[in-house]
This record gives C-alpha cells, structure tokens and sequence, in this order.
C-alpha cells in the first residue's frame, strides 16, 4: 500500500520538492550579503538599545540586496504551499480515484478501504507537513534580520509565515482536499472549493480567530504624548468636515496591536471636531495641535497581544489546526466508509 | 455446503431511487452465473453489494456464508472486475501486478505473470495504452491472481468487439475450469452469455424476475402456439409468463413442470434468449397494465 | 486430437453438440480407440463455453460406453465404431444417391427432397418404435 500511495503520489510530491528545494537554496545563497549588512550597521550586536537610526540606515540599505525580493518571495511561498497542496496532493488523492471508478478496483483487493485512507492520509500528510515545515524553517532563518529590524513578528501577516504554524496549515490543506475531493467526487470541482477554503481559512484565522486564543491584554491610561521622530502620536489627522483623527503611541515594542483608541470620558471614541484655532491649517502646526489634544481630558484604550506570547500563540494556533485537521481526517474516514457504499 | 450467494429482502437506494427491491436469491457454488437484464435494472448494484463496495439498505446478503465487506479475508475469496474494467492509466501492467501482490495475502504470482505472457502483453506497457480488450484482460489477470472461489464480473465483454469478447471468454472459461471458481456475470445481453452460463438471474426494474439452472427452466418453459384462445383455457398449473394474440392466433410462452398434451396447441422449446426476452418483455408490459386498471 | 465447434443458431444443445461431434469422428474414422480427447480446459479456450457443459458430454460418451475418462490422465475413446460405417455401406450409400438422382430428375428441388426424406424417416422410425 505504501508503495502504491508512493507510485500515484510522486509527480505532485516532486513539484513541491522542487518548489521548496528552489526557494531554500535561493535563500541560502543570498543570507550571507544579508548577514553581512547586518552585523554592518550595528543591528546584530545591539540587544535592548538599538537606535531607530540603525534600523532605518538596515532597512533602507537592505533594499538594494537581493535578499529584499527573496524576503517576499518566503512570504509567497509559505502562503501559497497550503494551497497547492491542497489543490495538487490533496483534492485528487480520493476525487481521482472515484472519478476513475479504479476505487472499485483498489476496494476489492485484500485491504480494507480504512487502511487504504489511513495509509494515503498518513503519507500526504506527513509528506506535507515536512516540507511545510523545511520551508518555514528556512523562510524564518533568514528573515531574522529583517523581523529584528521590523520588529513585527507578531503582527497577523508575519506570524502566520515563521515559526510552526505553516505546518499545521499545510496540514489542514491536505486533509480539507482530501475531504472535499471525496465528498465531491470531481477533481476540479474539489480543487477549486479547496483553493476557496483554503483561503478563506488564511484570511479568517489571523483576523477573527487568533487575536482571542489568548485574551488580549487592556491597556486604560490618561492620553499621553511620547516623544518619538514623528510626533507625540502614532497618527493625527484632519479631515475637511472638522474631524479629528487621533492614534496614540503604545510602549510595547513589538506588540501586535488589535485597537488602539483615544476615548472621551464617556468611553466613546474622540473624534473632534477639532478647534481651528489650534488645528487649523495656519493654527501653528502639529505640535500646538498635540498639546490641544492632551489638554481635552482624554484617555487611551488599547487592546494588544504583547510581544513576549509569539510562542505561546504558535503553539496555541498549531495545536488549533492539528485538531481541526483530525476531525475532517476523521469526517473522512466516515465518508468512505458508510456514505461511499 | 454454503452458498456462493444468499439475499434475503435485499434492496439499495441511492437517495429516492430504487436500485434494487426486495431480492430473495439463493446461488448454489460451482456455477457459472448469468445475470442479465436490461441496463439499469440493477445488476451493477446487486454485483457491488456482494463484493462489500456497497452496503444494503434493508435486507441482508451473504456471500460464500459471510456477510461481504466485513474484513480482508472475506475480500480475499471474492473477485470482482467492476464495469468498464477500470485499471490505472498511468501504471503499467508490471505495476499493476505488484499492486495486486502488495494488496493481496493470497496472490498467486506466478499465475498472473503465465497469464500476462499468454496474452502476448508487455510488463512495461502503460495500462491506458491498452486495447479495451486487453485492458479487461489485465482487469480480470488481477481478479484470479487473487485465487478467490468467488468471482463476479461486472458487464466484462460489453464493450468489447466480438473477436476480444470470445478471447475474454476463452481464458476465463480454461481459468474456471482448471479453478473450479464459481462465477457470475452480468450482462444486458443474453448472447453474450448463452453459451457460458448454467445457472440464470434475470433481473427487471430492480427485481428478480427468474433465478434458476437454465437446463431446468428450459424444460419447464414452452412455447405454445394456436388459434386464437384467451390464458384462461389452459390447464391450471400452467403459469403464463408472455402471450400475444393476432386475430386468428395465440402464441404464449407458458411455464410449467407438467408437459402440455393439449392438441389444440402445437408446444415448442425454447431457446435461453427467447426465455429471457419474454420475461423482459412481460415486465415492460405489465406495469402500464396496472395502470389502466386502475383508470376503469 | 479432434476439435470441437459450435453452431449457436442450430437449437441443439451445446453438450448435444459435442456428442454428435465425437459420434460422428468416430464414425468417420477420425477417432479411433485409444484416441485421446481434448481435456475440458482445451475445449472451453477453444470455443468459450461452460466447462460443465463438456463435463456433461464426456460422462454421456462415456455412459454410452463410446469413451472412458480416466482421472488425471485424460479421455480416451473406448471403441472403434468406422469399420462398420461408411466402407461398409458403401451399397446402401450408392442406392440412396440413385434415389437422389431420380428424386431431381422428378423435378423436386432440395427443400422437398429433405422434407420428403424427413417425413418418410420419421414415419418409419416412429412404426417401429
């Protein structure tokens, strides 16, 4: 049996190897331009006291390395491997086999149709997960420089593509086409509702999902300005019609921020109007405006998952996606066994 | 002995519709079984439950004395070549074979490699490049390789052309006779199989219209032919399975064990196809009956 | 070694068949005693039929006493019946194709000549029996 899940497996098996192979070795190659420009500016040694001068002087030179492109290219790769192996390992795995009615072939040798999903399942799976797997390691390798620069990890966009949970999804992606390869019984039916599924689960994870697998931390305070390059605020803006648009600063240094608002005393959010004698376009400025702002009696309200649960919300967010994986394994298995006869 | 196959009420919906009703079957072993009847009658259906691919919905089935699908080893005394003898289009016939010798405990590889040389067919070939025939060829290699006392074939010349469908049915013939494997198979056409089987299933609309040894049933049927005369006036015990009737003359294809030596009627034999073409003709006929009946 | 055909369209049944056959070569000289028959499995992968079926003729020759089927080693023909066919008759034959003759010369075409032939055969079978 292994070796016929093997012989029907190898042709999708090899392209993602070989997809996974080109993007390691090309990472490979370019890290250590990258590295050097890293220990360069001083961001490599610097712990707790990196200037924002450093940072700025890695990230703009950075753009002329070819790591740049490559740096994106990880992200693309990790965010598509789901789908393709959803769409190429997972969704024919069964769909072909009943499309082709070599299920009644396969089904009436001496081996239970249970052993046969089992082996096919254990296989795909595990086969996905390992390159998945690789794949992450090496994205997450080399873009330390560029997550210590940016200092975001946790933000919904790069979590999702370092650490462990890229092999959960790869996972999750097989066993959905699988399961939907099965249930339909077409296999480009079931790779297009795969492709779908897929996606909808990369977008509503990060946004609906993970911000409460841990409940987010509350931060309540009276509004302050912190001194920064930019201003006291992360954002203040006016509008045409009198509003005012106020994002206060959050010390937490590599936090992923879920809200961050400046409240009234009544608790509703502050959106002005604001008094053109201090905000006005010839009112002195963003500074006078600032001080405005502060003297209106306001508070911060923000929301946030600090930087310090990166790995309590992979591990969290993987076991997540391995259990929901072995219910549609186990769906499957139902499926097979009893809706299939 | 046990019995190759057994049904009891059996009947398989697929949603609302009946693909089999309420069959009660008994199937001695050692025969050669053919099952015929219309396409859509159910055949494929009643094969697929005695090889465990499907499940009953009511009703029970046994075969050679066990429930199907109920482990490998009862899978492993049962062949099945399902219809259109579906194989892998990308694997080659080598491969096949080590498929079927990595699935099968009981795999009688020396049997499948002798088979495969007899036919003249290349291990390496791809089985999609395959003529129809010589794909149900290594469709039915497959099948006894497995040694099985059972083996059913799904429509296995249908859709061959007369010179692959004869060859089919020579190396299946020399394998049950050198075998003794019991044998059922199906097909719309009772040509295909009047020269095979022993044993009759003539199934229409999803039920069972006659099952029995063929020599037996051909000495119970008769064609009687005379002037014109309704049912009624034959002898009782007679059981009229078809009649039709032309101004002057009657003719009816009447079952019955007691020879009829009414001399208003000149009685005939039967051939198979014309036993099998009245019970299929007759059930088409009936079921509108009903229905005017109903309308008086 | 003889071989076996099938006429489909004949109405006889196959093992009929297969008896006429052997009766026949028999007859004809073509088998003699201690001629081996084809084994069932020749048979059936030769003309595709029900190993029964030839099962079923071979144990009526041999209840005729025509064969003797000898476990695992085959079926052999028990008697040899040409001496007293054909060579032998060979007078009775020329009568019947003077018969033939004045049959056609009547102007009978070969329907009537079988039917004619028939119905007398039959008559006289059915007297003596």
């Amino acid at each position: 049996m292994t070796w016929l899940t093997w012989r029907q497996f190898r042709t999708p098996v090899g392209l993602v190897t070989g997809m996974v192979a080109l993007v390691v070795v090309a990472l490979v190659v370019a890290r250590p331009a990258l590295m050097d420009l890293y220990r360069s500016t001083g961001l490599a040694s610097c712990t707790t006291d990196c200037t924002q001068e450093q940072v700025r002087d890695f990230l703009l030179r950075a753009d002329d390395l070819a790591a740049k492109p490559l740096f994106w290219a990880g992200f693309a790769a990790i965010y598509l491997i789901p789908a393709i192996i959803g769409i190429f390992w997972g969704a024919p795995m069964v769909a072909r086999e009943l499309e082709s009615g070599t299920f009644r072939l396969v089904w009436s040798q001496g081996i239970t149709r249970s052993r046969w999903l089992a082996v096919k399942l254990l296989a795909g799976a595990g086969a996905a997960m390992l390159a998945a797997g690789l794949l992450s390691l090496a994205v997450t390798w080399f873009s330390v420089p560029f997550d210590r620069a940016n200092d975001n990890r946790l933000i919904a966009e790069v979590f999702g593509a370092r650490g462990i949970v890229p092999i959960a999804y790869a996972a999750l992606a097989f066993v959905l086409g699988v399961l939907i390869g099965t249930v339909l019984r077409r296999t480009v039916p079931a790779m297009a509702v795969t492709l779908i599924l897929i996606a909808t689960v990369q977008v509503v994870m990060p946004t609906l999902v993970r911000p409460n697998l841990i409940p987010p931390k509350h931060y309540t305070g009276a509004l302050v300005a912190q001194t920064g390059l930019d201003g006291g605020f992360e954002e203040l803006m006016m509008s045409g019609d009198g509003s005012l648009h106020v994002i206060p600063r959050l010390a937490e240094p590599g936090a992923w921020v879920l809200s961050n608002r400046a409240v009234k005393a009544d608790g509703s959010t502050f959106t002005g109007p604001y008094d053109p004698a201090f905000c006005g376009r010839d009112a002195g400025g963003p500074r006078r405006c600032e001080e405005w702002v502060l003297s209106q009696n306001l508070h911060q309200d923000a929301k946030f998952q600090p930087a310090s649960r990166f790995w309590p919300l992979q591990w969290i967010e993987t076991a997540l996606i391995l259990v929901v994986s072995a219910l549609l394994a186990a769906l499957t298995f139902w499926w097979v066994r009893r809706r299939l006869s | 002995m046990t019995d190759a196959i057994a049904t009891t009420g059996l009947t398989k919906n697929y949603g609302r519709k009946t693909a089999l009703n309420d069959c009660t079957l008994t199937v001695p072993t050692g025969r050669i079984v053919g099952l015929v009847g219309p396409n859509g009658a159910g055949k494929s259906t009643l094969l697929q439950l005695a090889c465990g691919l499907l499940r009953p919905t009511t009703g029970s089935i046994e075969v050679l004395g066990e429930r199907p699908g109920n482990g490998p080893e009862h899978t492993a005394r049962i062949g099945f070549v399902a219809q259109d003898t579906p194989t892998y289009a990308h694997l080659s016939i080598a491969e096949h074979l080590r498929l079927g010798r990595a699935l099968n405990r009981g795999w009688d590889d020396a049997l499948a490699r002798e088979r495969i040389e007899q036919l003249g067919l290349d291990p390496a070939q791809r089985a999609g490049k395959l003529s129809g025939g010589q794909r149900s060829q290594l469709a039915l290699t497959l099948a006894v390789a497995k040694r099985p006392e059972l083996l059913l074939l799904d429509e296995p010349v249908a859709a061959l052309d007369p010179l692959a469908r004869r060859e089919f049915l020579q190396g299946l013939m020399e394998h049950t006779a050198e075998h003794g494997t019991s044998l059922v198979l199906s097909s719309h056409l009772i040509a295909d199989l009047e020269r095979t089987c022993d044993y009759l299933v003539v199934l229409v609309d999803s039920r069972i219209r006659l099952a029995g040894d063929v020599e037996e049933l051909l000495a119970q049927h008769h064609r009687v032919t005379g002037a014109r005369r309704e049912a009624s006036s034959l002898p009782s015990g007679h059981e009229v399975v078809y009649q039709s009737h032309t101004g002057k003359q009657s003719t009816m294809i009447v079952r019955s064990s007691a020879p009829i030596e009414d001399p208003w009627w000149t009685v005939e034999q039967l051939s198979m196809e014309d036993l099998v073409l009245a019970y299929m003709t007759e059930a088409g006929r009936i079921a509108p009956a009903r229905v005017l009946e109903g309308h008086r | 070694m003889i071989e076996f055909h099938l006429d489909a369209r004949s109405g006889v049944a196959p093992y009929m068949q297969l008896i006429h056959q052997v009766r026949r070569a028999m007859r004809l000289g073509l088998l003699t005693e201690g001629d081996q028959l084809p084994t069932v499995k020749e048979v059936v992968g030769k003309i595709a039929i029900n190993p029964n079926t030839v099962l079923k003729a071979y144990r009526e020759l041999e209840f005729e006493g025509l064969v003797k089927l000898r476990t695992g080693v085959g079926t052999f023909v028990a008697r040899t019946l040409s001496d007293k066919t054909l060579a032998a008759h060979a007078p009775l034959r020329a009568e019947l194709e003077r018969w033939l003759a004045r049959a056609r010369e009547a102007g009978l075409e070969d329907e009537s000549i079988e039917a004619l032939f028939l119905s007398a055969f039959r008559a006289q079978t059915e007297a003596r029996s």
